[in-house]
């Protein structure tokens, strides 16, 4: 029994070393996805939230979104979406083994989600200086629907920004084990996967856009 | 039991020219075309929301921002490069999101 499985087992490949590690890259991609999935319905409850207000007080939601800086929420989206490229470059460049090339633009994504989030600052300092924030002043005078359109404002733009965070920390400790050569050309999963969550943070991003800026 | 096992996982390998997902990279400059036209695409949908603003500028972008987001999956996050399984999958999660979506909108816009 034991000695038809190891010759049946040898054509298997000749991974005799791979196999004994107890790895499955599909399985735990497939752990990956679930875990976008989770994430899409996070933002996509949301989203509905937006929908049904924007139905309900549709002319408050155009007048609101005149006060968000349109060059800011476009630039962030070029940033965001450049960030994306390095990300795969980073993928790439490990898949081919080239170590130096991959923290090299690993790195400038980090450098970019850090970008976007000092625009972001800039852009929620303005809000606050005009007293539109959480609980402003200005925000609880406004015409309820307009206060609405804020509060989604702040609240799903504030998630995306703790989702780039995340990725931001993410980064940081799988440069850590890439160094340390327990990512490499040979074990690229973990930071296909952190490329994987990467997009999604892009791909939520490129749905606020229009949502919130480009409404008028 | 360990035959069929043992079986599965070489059939698998042959498949994947290897156990574990070595399979060739894309190339580069097909990412960056890929991300060209991400850019492309967002200058359109902001051209449109400034010289059509309202109905014009918002159908552009309810158009444009689900290629921009195929793109995204497609190329960046592997999709087209996966076994059928994985777009199957990434379909139903959105099929139920746009369930629940087109069942909250039978709620508010008949009332």
């Amino acid at each position: 029994m034991r000695a038809e499985g190891a010759t049946l087992g040898t054509p298997a490949g000749g991974h005799a070393a791979a196999h004994h590690e107890h790895r499955d890259d599909i399985g735990s991609k497939t752990g990956m996805w679930l875990f976008l999935f989770t994430e899409l319905l996070l933002f996509g409850g949301l989203f509905i939230v937006y929908a049904v207000y924007r139905h309900k007080f549709g002319a408050e939601f155009h007048e609101a979104a005149h006060e968000l800086n349109k060059v800011m929420g476009v630039t962030n989206t070029f940033v965001l979406l450049t960030s994306s490229l390095t990300m795969v470059l980073s993928v790439g460049a490990l898949q081919r083994a080239r170590v130096a090339e991959s923290l090299r633009w690993l790195g400038a994504t980090f450098g970019l989600a850090c970008c976007f989030l000092v625009i972001k600052y800039f852009e929620w300092s303005a809000k606050h200086h005009h007293g539109i924030w959480p609980g402003g002043e200005h925000l609880h005078s406004l015409p309820p629907g307009e206060g609405m359109f804020f509060n989604l404002y702040f609240m799903m733009t504030g998630l995306h920004g703790i989702h780039v965070l995340v990725g931001m920390g993410v980064m940081g400790a799988i440069a850590a084990r890439i160094r340390s050569g327990h990512v490499s050309a040979s074990r690229y999963a973990a930071l296909e996967f952190t490329g994987l969550y990467w997009h999604l943070v892009d791909l939520v991003w490129i749905f606020l856009l229009p949502l919130f800026y480009l409404t008028n | 039991m360990h035959d069929s096992h043992a079986t599965g996982a070489g059939a698998h390998a042959a498949a994947h020219g290897g156990g574990h997902e070595a399979h060739a990279p894309v190339p580069t400059g097909t990412f960056v075309m890929v991300w060209v036209a991400l850019l492309a695409l967002t200058l359109v949908t902001v051209a449109a929301s400034v010289w059509f603003p309202g109905k014009v500028g918002i159908g552009v972008a309810m158009v444009v921002t689900p290629i921009k987001a195929a793109l995204i999956l497609m190329w960046f996050m592997h999709l087209k490069y996966e076994t059928f399984v994985f777009r199957a999958m990434f379909l139903s999660a959105v099929g139920i999101l746009a369930l629940v979506m087109g069942l909250t909108f039978f709620d508010y816009s008949f009332l």
